[in-house]
């Protein structure tokens, strides 16, 4: 096994791991502490792929601005056991459908592709910033830009809606 | 070749930690120094000649006293949360470009610990990591003071990234690298194409907007005042580290320090040339040594180093605590127009001189 693939083992094992604790734990503040930690095994992943690229903006966009942001929410709504609303009976049956359904869809959207005929990258170099711009900047310009455009129209106005009302 | 430079990059490392510890123990001297320079009184003056010992006696007691650990507290998040500030300071610095290669017949010294294509988005990175420590560890406190603290640490850092990050825009539209080692090299040129200004052409005065961007967005990011506002003795009994004790407390304010020398190495790096300094072409011509330039250099960097370290004090001691809603104001109603409008105008100028077509 060579260093790349007990790095891809490790950190696939501890990404599930991870990610099942963020289901299991009590303390909703661990969750999000071991989702955070998830986030980190899958840029890991990335650089593995040499998408550094990627790697890098999932910490900072994820790990650095929407968990804290997460963390911040459930700090604040100090979550316990006895102030957590119990659930009826039929909320739980109807939760059990729904995430059986949810996986039936994934096992057979995994089932089918094919495994055989993997996507070969045809440039290793493909993750990086300069090929990827080319990309984003060259073959697909407008979707692009219509992106960026909403995602500053939704900061505008996430300003305005917290500006202060003036009478 | 391997284990050779295994050996050469775990020795860099070490010096780079070494360097940013004892600077960021100094700095504390340094700090206090000059607020008793600022506020016309002596400042420590009794542990060794001019005071120098007082930042190993401030060491010792801080190892010394009790440790105290909040009875409802979470223990593991609770010394996670000065360990995790420390970590966010120290990784920093792997990307920083301290300065040209050492040439020793034919083997060649990196000064710089890696050159990863997306440095300067690493540092973006580690920057935003940088709050957990105060978040999980005013959390685990279980005090209501040290979660306003973190309260505040979180949104205050979340909103001046934003401001921070597109001020880096801009400036990656001048410099068209995310390398820190080429945005170094790229201000060795002329200032303006002006003769003689070889190793001027610093970004600071191609982009001077997005640099006044960054210096405050940096204030803010590192905690210090006037945006000290998750640390306020006044109102909320000293902040996040309220129920830190001993050296859990020590390691909160040794991560401030060492942020405070690895931002003031960012922005050095960014906008003031890095290790370039006016007259090193003129040197190189005269055929002076490659090595004793890299040494010059270093110096150089290091003396810009110094300015910013010596900025943060000089701030520190002039401007009093904003308040709250103005620090927030100051954030999304100023600085990210500002920030959007200076990369829209420097496309429009890169545009008109021919830099983009």
């Amino acid at each position: 096994m060579t260093v790349t693939q007990s790095l891809f083992y490790f950190l696939a094992f501890v990404a599930i791991f991870s990610s099942l604790l963020v289901v299991l734990a009590k303390n909703p503040i661990h969750s999000v502490l071991y989702l955070i930690l998830t986030f980190f095994t899958l840029t890991g992943e990335y650089i593995l792929l040499n998408a550094q690229f990627v790697g890098i903006v999932n910490i900072i966009v994820y790990a650095g601005a929407i968990m804290v942001l997460f963390l911040f929410v459930i700090m604040l709504l100090n979550l316990n056991v006895q102030t957590e609303p119990q659930k009826t009976n039929l909320i739980k049956f109807i939760g059990i459908i729904t995430g059986g359904i949810g996986l039936v869809v994934l096992t057979g959207s995994l089932k089918a592709s094919d495994p055989s005929n993997l996507v070969v990258i045809q440039n290793v170099d493909m993750g990086l910033v300069k090929n990827l711009g080319k990309v984003l900047f060259k073959d697909f310009l407008l979707p692009f830009e219509i992106v960026s455009i909403l995602f500053l129209s939704a900061m505008v106005g996430a300003v305005l809606l917290a500006r202060k009302e003036t009478k | 070749m391997e284990s050779a430079l295994i050996i050469e990059k775990f020795i860099l490392i070490t010096v780079v930690l070494v360097v940013s510890l004892v600077v960021a123990m100094y700095m504390t001297l340094v700090e206090r120094k000059f607020a008793g320079f600022f506020q016309d009184r002596l400042g420590p003056n009794r542990a060794g000649p001019f005071g120098i010992l007082q930042p190993l006696a401030d060491g010792v007691k801080l190892f010394t006293k009790e440790e105290i650990l909040p009875a409802n507290a979470n223990k593991l998040l609770f010394i996670m949360g000065p360990s995790l500030a420390m970590f966010t300071a120290t990784i920093s610095s792997a990307v920083i470009p301290w300065g040209r290669d050492l040439v020793f017949g034919d083997k060649v010294i990196s000064l710089q610990v890696t050159d990863i294509n997306v440095g300067l988005l690493y540092i973006f990175g580690v920057v935003s990591l940088g709050v957990y420590g105060m978040m999980i560890g005013g959390w685990a406190s279980n005090n209501k003071y040290s979660l306003m603290g973190t309260i505040r640490a979180a949104s205050q850092s979340i909103s001046y990234e934003i401001a921070m990050g597109m001020a880096i825009i801009a400036l990656l539209m001048v410099t068209g690298t995310l390398s820190m080692r080429g945005i170094v090299d790229g201000q060795a040129s002329t200032l303006y194409g002006l003769k003689g200004t070889e190793g001027l052409g610093w970004n600071v005065f191609y982009q001077p907007v997005a640099f006044l961007i960054y210096l405050i967005c940096m204030f803010a990011e590192c905690n210090r005042t006037p945006f000290d506002l998750p640390e306020c003795e006044s109102e909320l009994v000293a902040g996040y580290h309220t129920e830190h004790s001993s050296m859990k407390l020590g390691f909160y304010l040794f991560a401030e320090y060492i942020n405070m020398f690895v931002s003031s190495a960012v922005i050095s790096a960014l906008f003031f040339g890095g290790y370039n300094f006016p007259g090193q072409e003129a040197l190189v011509n005269a055929g002076v040594a490659s090595n004793v330039i890299t040494i010059l250099g270093l110096l150089a960097f290091f003396l810009k180093i110094g300015f910013f370290l010596f900025f943060f004090v000089w701030v520190r001691w002039t401007i009093p605590r904003f308040r709250y809603d103005q620090l927030m104001r100051l954030g999304w109603n100023m600085l990210v127009p500002l920030a959007i409008a200076n990369i829209g105008i420097t496309g429009i100028v890169m545009y008109l001189t021919g830099h983009i077509n």
